[in-house]
Parts: C-alpha cells; sequence; structure tokens
C-alpha cells in the first residue's frame, strides 16, 4: 500500500513536469526578463507586462500622446458618488469603468500576480509604501495633474511618499471605537476598558475587535505605550499576551458587519473604522464613535497608478486623477463617504456638518495621539504568528 | 452476496411498517427542505426591509431594488456569474463524464496517478490554486483576452482565464459524482445491448448515458452551483473589467451588509428559478418520454 | 474498432485523453509552481527568491499549526457525519419520489444555492444572534427562556452553518447510486429478510455506498478548509487550516510559506483519500 502512493507521488510530479516542458517554451522565454530590471530578482515581478504593451515603466514624455478611450478604475465598493463618473465623461470623453477589491491584500496579491489592465487603483498608506518598494507604481506626471494644488499642504509630506510622486491622497479615516449611545451610556475611555474589560462590564461579552492583525496589535501596543510598528518581540509578546487574556470579552472578530451589530443592539460597542460608524449612525442614530484616549490609528487611501499602463492610460488616468482633485468633487467625495477628504480647496466651499464634524476631521489634539501602520517586510510574518497564536487561544 | 436462508413471514404487519416509513420519509423530506429554505425566507424578507439593516425590521420597501436596478454593474455581473455558470458547467461536465468512465471502467498502467490528479482539485486550497493560476497565465501567456459573446441581449466580455479556472476545479467534482453513480451500475444491460447492437458508439448512446443521467445531471447541478458562488478564483483569474456577483458582493460587504445585497441575490435566485422553470418546460414539450426517463 | 475492443487500455486512454491533457496543462502546471515556491526563500512582500530552501518545510510542523489541523479535522469529521445523517434520508427521499417530480426536487434542493454565499451566511446570522437573534427573541417571547441560548460564535454555529453549506453536496452523489436501484432486488431482499431494516443494510446500503463515500469526500475535505463560515459564524474567535494558509499568501505576504502548508495537507490529503477509496471498495466487494 505504502509503496502504491509513494508510486502515484512522484508519478504525478513526472507528469507534471511533462506538462511543464511541454509550456516550456513560454517559460524559458519569460524567465530572463528580470534581467531587464536590474533590481528585480522576484519573478511574478518580470511577468507583469503582456505583449500589447510594448514600454510600459516608462512615463510618457513623447508628445502626442491622446488619452485612452476608456479606464478601469480598480477601487474598493461603494467609494464614490455615483454621479463622479458620468461628470468625468462628460468633461472628458473617456469612460469608466469599475472593479472592486475587498482588501489590500486581495489588491497587491492580485498585482503581484501579474493582473493588468487597471488604470488607476486606490490602495492605503502602508500597501502604498509597498507597492513603490517593489517597483509597482508609475510616477505622476504633475503636469497633467494641475489641481494638486489644492491638496492640504500636510498631505504632500507623507511618510509613505513625500512629494506626491507615485500617489495622490483621496480619503482618509481613523480607527476606533464606536458604541450603542441608547443602551450604553458610559463607554470606557480608555483601551483598558476594552483589553481588560471585567465581566461586570455591561459590555464584556458584547463587543468585537477587527480581524486585522496590524489593527488589533497597533491598539494594544498602543495602549501598553509601545511604538504600534514595534519590532521588539518582547513588547509583541506582552501585547499578544493581553489580546489573549482579553478575547474572554469579546464576541467576535469582525470586519464587515460589526456596526450593524452596534446599531441593532446585539453588542454595545465595537473597534471599527469611523467612516462605517457614521454612516450606520445615518440609519440608527444610536451609534457614536471616538478614539480612546491613549490614541488609535490613522489610514490614508490614495490613487496610484500601476507601473504596467500603456502611455495612453497613464495620461487617462492622470486626467482621472486631476477630476477628483477639483474643489467641487473632492467635496461630492467626501460627504458621500463621511471620510475626511485632504482636498484643502473642497473644505472651503464643504457643507459645515462635515467639515465641522469632530469624528470626521479630528481636533489637533486627538490628531497628535493617531499612528500610522506601517509595513514590516519579513517581520509581518512575525505578527502573523503571533495574531495565529491569539486567535487559536481557548 | 451471502444469503443465510432465513425466512420469516408477518406480511400484514410488513405493510403497515413499510406504509409508515413512507409517511415519516416524505415527513422528514418535508422538514429537510424547510431547513433549506429558511434562510433563504429570511434572506428575501429582508431585502424589502425599510433600513439599512439586514436584521431588524423597520417596514416594508422596494427602495433597495430600485437602487439596484439603478447599479447597472450589478447587473452586468450577474449575466456575467450566469454565463460563465453555465459555460464551464458544459465543458466540465463532458471533461468530468469522460473521465469518470476512463477511470471506472478500465484498468490501465499509471493509473493511480491518474486517479490522483483527478482527486487533487477538490483538496487543494483555492487561494493557493487560485495565485497559481494568475501566475500561469502570466507566464503563458493565455487566457486573458476575453470572449465577447451576446448573452440575452447583455453583451459580455468573459475572459477565457476565467473559464479555464473554473472547468479546472470543476471537472474533478463532477467526476467524482458521476464515478459514484457508474460505481454501482449494473453492467448486464450494457452487456446484452453490445451482443445485440454490435456497435459500441450506440450501447453507449442508447444503454449507458441514459442510466449514467442521474450522475451526470447531480455533477452537473454541483458544478454550476460550485461555479455560480466561486469568489477566490474567479477574483485572482479575471483581467480588469470583468465582474461576477461574488467578487462584487465581497466588495460590497467591506462597506457593511445591507438590504442591497439581499436584493441582489433574490434577483439572483429569481432569475435562475425563471431560467429553471424555463428549460423543464422546454424538455417537457419536446417530449422524451419514450424510451429511458433521463433523471428528470 | 476491433483492434479497439481488444485493447482495453488503448479505449481508455482515448477516452481519457482530453480531460487529462486538459488538468495537465490548467492544473497541473499551476501545481507544480506550488511545488517549486515550496522550496524558495519568500520575497519581501509576496513572491518569491530564487534560493533554494527546506526552512518553509520545516516551519510547517509548528505544533500551533498542528493543533490548528487536529481542530479542523475535528470539525469537518463531525460536519461530515451530520451531514450524512441528514443528507441520506433526504437523497433516499428524492430517489423514491416518482419519477416526474424527482427533477423539480433536485434543482428544489440546490436553488437555495444560487444565492450568495455570504448573505446565506449572514442571514444565518440573523437568525442566530445572542441577543437580537430571531430564534432568541422568540423563545424568549414566549416565554420558553430566560437567559438567550449561545447560539453563534461557537462551534455549535460554525458546523452549523458547514452542515447548511454542504447538505446538497452529500444528497448529490447518494441520490446518483439510490436513483433507479433495481426494485426487483429490493423485493427479492424483502422477502429473504426478516425485517425491511435488514433488507435495507444488506442491499440498499451497499448499493449506494459508492454515493456515500463520494459524498462524504465532497464535504468533508472543502469542510477541512473552510474558513468563511468560521469567520462570520463562529465570529472569527477560532482558527482553522484554510485560516491559516490565506494568511500567508495575503496578510503575511509569505507565498512559499502557504506553498509549503498547501502541499504538505494535500499530500496528506490525497494519501487519506486514496486509503479511504480502497478501503470502502474492498469492504464493499467483500460483502
Amino acid at each position: 500500500m505504502q509503496r502504491k502512493h509513494l508510486f502515484a507521488l512522484i508519478a504525478i510530479l513526472l507528469i507534471a513536469t511533462m506538462a511543464l516542458a511541454a509550456c516550456g517554451g513560454a517559460k524559458a522565454t519569460e524567465a530572463p526578463k528580470p534581467a531587464e530590471k536590474p533590481a528585480a530578482t522576484e519573478a511574478p515581478q518580470a511577468t507583469e507586462a503582456p505583449k500589447e504593451e510594448a514600454k510600459p515603466t516608462e512615463a510618457p514624455k513623447e508628445e502626442g500622446v491622446k488619452p485612452a478611450d476608456e479606464i478601469v478604475v480598480y477601487n474598493w465598493s461603494d467609494y464614490v458618488d455615483p454621479e463622479m463618473y458620468g461628470m468625468f465623461t462628460e468633461q472628458t470623453g473617456i469612460k469608466i469603468g469599475e472593479d472592486n477589491f475587498s482588501s489590500n491584500e486581495d489588491l497587491l496579491a492580485k498585482l503581484q500576480g501579474g493582473a493588468t489592465g487597471y488604470s488607476v487603483i486606490v490602495p492605503s498608506d502602508y500597501t502604498v509604501a509597498i507597492m513603490i518598494e517593489e517597483g509597482m507604481l508609475a510616477e505622476l506626471d504633475h503636469d497633467n495633474i494641475p489641481n494638486l494644488k489644492n491638496l492640504d499642504p500636510e498631505f504632500t509630506k507623507l511618510y509613505y511618499d513625500p512629494g506626491n510622486k507615485y500617489c495622490v491622497p483621496y480619503l482618509w479615516g481613523t480607527t476606533g471605537i464606536g458604541y450603542n449611545t441608547e443602551l450604553l451610556e458610559n463607554p470606557p475611555k480608555s483601551w483598558k476598558g476594552i483589553f481588560e474589560a471585567k465581566e461586570d462590564d455591561p459590555w464584556f461579552g458584547r463587543m468585537t475587535l477587527l480581524d486585522d492583525v496590524r489593527e488589533v496589535f497597533s491598539a494594544a501596543l498602543i495602549y501598553l505605550g509601545y511604538d504600534n510598528n514595534t519590532q521588539d518581540e518582547a513588547q509583541l509578546e506582552e501585547a499578544k499576551n493581553l489580546l489573549i487574556k482579553a478575547k474572554k470579552g469579546v464576541s467576535g472578530y469582525d470586519n464587515d458587519n460589526y456596526e450593524d451589530l452596534v446599531g441593532s443592539g446585539e453588542n454595545l460597542l465595537a473597534h471599527g473604522w469611523n467612516g462605517d460608524f457614521l454612516q450606520a449612525a445615518d440609519e440608527y442614530e444610536n451609534i457614536d464613535y471616538y478614539i480612546p484616549e491613549e490614541g488609535g490609528t490613522i489610514w490614508i487611501d490614495n490613487m496610484c497608478i500601476p507601473a504596467n499602463v500603456t502611455p495612453e492610460q497613464k495620461l487617462a488616468a492622470e486626467m482621472y486623477i486631476n477630476f477628483v482633485l477639483d474643489p467641487k468633487v473632492g467635496d461630492m467625495l467626501g460627504e458621500y463617504n463621511y471620510y475626511a477628504t485632504p482636498n484643502k480647496a473642497s473644505l472651503e466651499i464643504a457643507d459645515p456638518e462635515y467639515k465641522d464634524n469632530p469624528l470626521v476631521f479630528p481636533p489637533p489634539e486627538i490628531r497628535a495621539k493617531l499612528h500610522f501602520i506601517k509595513p514590516l517586510g519579513e517581520f509581518e510574518s512575525v505578527y502573523q504568528r503571533l495574531w495565529d497564536e491569539v486567535k487559536s487561544a481557548q | 452476496m451471502s444469503v443465510p436462508a432465513r425466512f420469516q413471514s408477518n406480511d400484514r404487519w410488513q405493510q403497515i411498517k413499510s406504509k409508515m416509513g413512507g409517511w415519516s420519509l416524505t415527513t422528514y423530506g418535508i422538514l429537510a427542505f424547510a431547513f433549506l429554505y429558511l434562510p433563504i425566507l429570511i434572506l428575501v424578507i429582508f431585502s424589502f426591509n425599510d433600513a439599512r439593516s439586514v436584521s431588524k425590521w423597520a417596514g416594508f420597501t422596494f427602495d433597495w431594488y430600485g437602487k439596484m436596478f439603478k447599479d447597472g454593474q450589478i447587473l452586468l455581473s450577474i449575466w456575467n456569474s450566469l454565463f460563465l455558470a453555465i459555460v464551464s458547467t458544459i465543458i466540465s461536465t463532458v471533461l468530468g463524464t469522460l473521465a469518470a468512465l476512463g477511470l471506472e471502467r478500465y484498468r490501465f498502467r499509471g493509473k493511480t496517478a491518474v486517479d490522483s490528479m483527478f482527486y487533487l482539485p477538490v483538496i487543494i486550497p483555492d487561494i493557493a490554486m487560485a495565485i497559481m493560476l494568475l501566475l500561469f497565465f502570466n507566464m503563458s501567456g493565455i487566457g486573458f483576452t476575453p470572449w465577447k459573446v451576446n448573452f440575452f441581449g447583455a453583451r459580455l466580455a468573459v475572459p477565457y482565464s476565467v473559464i479555464i479556472g473554473h472547468v479546472a476545479f470543476n471537472t474533478s467534482f463532477v467526476a467524482i459524482v458521476v464515478r459514484a453513480r457508474l460505481a454501482q451500475m449494473d453492467r448486464t444491460l450494457e452487456e446484452a445491448a453490445s451482443d445485440l447492437y454490435a456497435n459500441a458508439w450506440q450501447t453507449f448512446r442508447r444503454v449507458t448515458l441514459p442510466m449514467l443521467m442521474p450522475g451526470i445531471v447531480g455533477g452537473a447541478l454541483l458544478a454550476f452551483t460550485l461555479s455560480l458562488d466561486d469568489f477566490v478564483i474567479t477574483f485572482f483569474t479575471s483581467g480588469a473589467g470583468f465582474n461576477t456577483l461574488p467578487v462584487r458582493v465581497f466588495g460590497m460587504i467591506k462597506k457593511g451588509v445591507t438590504p442591497k445585497i439581499n436584493a441582489v441575490s433574490t434577483l439572483m435566485l429569481a432569475v435562475s428559478l425563471t431560467l429553471v422553470v424555463i428549460s423543464i418546460l422546454l424538455s417537457r414539450r419536446s417530449g422524451d418520454g419514450d424510451s429511458v426517463q433521463m433523471g428528470f | 474498432m476491433e483492434r479497439l475492443r481488444r485493447h482495453p487500455e488503448l479505449q481508455a486512454w482515448l477516452i481519457l485523453a482530453i480531460p487529462v491533457i486538459f488538468l495537465l496543462i490548467f492544473f497541473m502546471a499551476p501545481l507544480l509552481i506550488v511545488f517549486v515556491y515550496s522550496f524558495l526563500e519568500r520575497g519581501k512582500y509576496g513572491g518569491v527568491e530564487w534560493v533554494f530552501t527546506l526552512d518553509n518545510i520545516r516551519r510547517v510542523f509548528d505544533p500551533l499549526y498542528f493543533k490548528t489541523f487536529l481542530r479542523s479535522f475535528y470539525i469537518a469529521i463531525v460536519t461530515t457525519l451530520i451531514t450524512l445523517g441528514l443528507g441520506y434520508p433526504l437523497a433516499y427521499f428524492i430517489a423514491k419520489s416518482p419519477p416526474n417530480r424527482r427533477g423539480a426536487l433536485l434543482f428544489a434542493l440546490m436553488i437555495p444555492f444560487w444565492t450568495n454565499f455570504l448573505i446565506r451566511t449572514y442571514a444565518w446570522l440573523t437568525l442566530l444572534r445572542t441577543h437580537t437573534g430571531l430564534i432568541n427573541v422568540t423563545l424568549m417571547n414566549w416565554g420558553l427562556l430566560s437567559k438567550p441560548l449561545p447560539l453563534y460564535g461557537n462551534d455549535f454555529a460554525i458546523i452549523l452553518g458547514l452542515v447548511y453549506g454542504w447538505l446538497p453536496v452529500m444528497v448529490l452523489p447518494i441520490y446518483a447510486a439510490l436513483e433507479r436501484l433495481d426494485e426487483s432486488l429490493l423485493e427479492a431482499a424483502r422477502d429473504l429478510y426478516a425485517s425491511s431494516g435488514k433488507a435495507f443494510w444488506r442491499v440498499t446500503w451497499p448499493l449506494s455506498l459508492p454515493g456515500v463515500v463520494a459524498g462524504s469526500m465532497l464535504v468533508f475535505i472543502p469542510s477541512l478548509g473552510a474558513f468563511v463560515t468560521p469567520a462570520i459564524l463562529g465570529g472569527g474567535k477560532s482558527l482553522m487550516i484554510g485560516n491559516i494558509i490565506s494568511n500567508q499568501f495575503l496578510g503575511a505576504h509569505d507565498w512559499p510559506f502557504g506553498s509549503a502548508l498547501s502541499m504538505v495537507m494535500m499530500i496528506a490529503m490525497l494519501a487519506a483519500t486514496l486509503i479511504y477509496f480502497r478501503w470502502t471498495k474492498k469492504s464493499e466487494s467483500s460483502l
């Protein structure tokens, strides 16, 4: 019996090798490609450019490039005012198709696998940092984006892309705590109430944390007074133990449905993103949001152009980015989503109810306590391993 | 089969018992279907909810349907899903049935290896398969060109890579179901037929295939369902501009679960139900009532 | 034709040629990438460095992952057994109903699954929630409960969700095996044996065994790799093997380790599957 299975396995591998030899032609011609780009040693990178796009990686410097007739924007779902695409087509004649991804990780993996055809993508800050490092983004031609001047100067000095060489901020927001105002009068002001909840706390067993390694570890590290991007294993161990202890009081880890659970009264509070709570608050009117006193995290979503676009697509993409930076369009976008716009000119014309909302635009003293989640390269495996331990603890 | 020669007769008792058995079987069937439809009922009800929540009833409205029908992308993704599911089901049903016949009916060298190959697509974690298919399509340069087609008036562009990806995992599922039927089938009929007709093809066409039908139909239904619901493989193997319903829904969920998604699901249910009823009516009309009934 | 008949091996390959070639190109070649990647070093954010290493294989045998594997195994076994218990009589019911109704019943079985998987799961959540779920609220309003039952965020909810999701997959092959079981055979059996129960175990069950085996496999394997149902109905509070693999490809950007985990799991499962099929075939033919 055993020998037979061994035989089967060997046979499979042989067949597979033969099959690959059959498509060997394709593989062999593809493999040397990394040599063209001296820096890139990873194989998947090599496959970015399919045949139609001859020399896509360089910015189009030559004159006379006409914008593409149609571009695909790769965005989060429901993240534009539905009227915006129509307006853009009316102004420029360029049609827009939209595809959706559901996480930065999905987006990154798909592009690293070599997906092409997207002209504008909307990744978050740390993913932009990764993509720049991996050479996956095209440099923006600022001449085609005059509206860059509308950007709040603060957003031109971002750690991941100073000077907006590769990307333009789209919307930004914070991660904190949302709670049900009808069922809970005094939510915990500190993360202590979350991570060290006692059994007689009303929210014990009726709260969720995000199902996201870095967000949850950031919250725990901030509570413990450490850098939320720490690579100190002792500090991480402490955070892990805190999270395992906190698990008893947590009813679940959830990214998608937590605001509904709070609004409907199933849970009393939840760790989550501000815009989600504010959108739900529109419906339930019993949801409020705050950042615990130790602080929270901040994130920025950005418009970028993948390195594998054609010059025509790139020009059209830059026109779209310029369009979004228009004061009126930026205002539409922000008010539709309840997320903060980085567009200073938009704020001048915005509805006071939006621009004076401290939950959308936290005041400076809170801003000072917000931290970015930064990419950590191979060290992320350590975080993942610790998170697996938290998840599997009973 | 070894048969112990033991006879006991208690006919009346036997009859009553089998009648009781029939009743309880029917009751069980009804309960089982109730279980299957319970969440579907909830899903449909909340698609009419006059609030953003899918858990707290706030009154009746058609708003979510209005919102959905204004969303051209959603409607397109429904057509994409249906087309992809139908095409990949047809291909994988043919391939899977052939594989089942070859593997169940014959002995040959290397059979264990081929056998194993047909189990692997069921076993492989779909995220691994999805990313590797994407790498493979890129390395080999095949696949991402779209198949432009007019499907019930909707103009679709379906990349070959997605169809191939779906067929690659569905073929095995079909093969396994069809083999379950083949393994149990009585071969005497086929042998008798081949004595009469003397033509292998005719024997297959007139005897084997009809007898195999419940397995083929079961396999095809399974393939269709899996294809219609697949997210991971579709997400990674589709090029820009092609979205199926699950891909859209996975994106929408990130902004919270709203009754709009329920409305989309209800529509999907209604469309597929209509297609099924039409096809059943058509097949009744064309009248296949003569020789062998084919599972439906 | 004559020659073909005399050479069954040739005949077999003719029938198998197209599906085998298809899978070789479009499944085995990508699978080979998984295999090769298992032995390479990780790229910083996904992808690989072309440096050979056995590190990934070594890391697979981490006790944490072994523990998770055991847990997934337990959930999958329980799910399969319950699904078999519920699915067999349902398949029997469909197979025993009048022929003109069977098609409609089969479709009725599948149609709930033509809605979206996520939405179905969230519909269950609406029923199962602790404080606002329909079941608990109804039972408490009727005064049957004083404290809500813990229906969600635990293994019960995970298994319920999996059983629900995979029930039709169990029913289809069993139905395929049961449909048109030779009635005369059953009649003879009934005459032969004292009880219809005995007739069932001696005749019907062995004949339906190929369907039971196929159905159990089709339910067991995906349950083992499930991670969306545990995340939604289980509250994401426990780890399954599917999560770990998916997280390596996405969260940790560690494709080689994800590949290694996939490979090891596949080899283990394939061996188990082959042994299972052999064993059931043997017990079938010995009857």
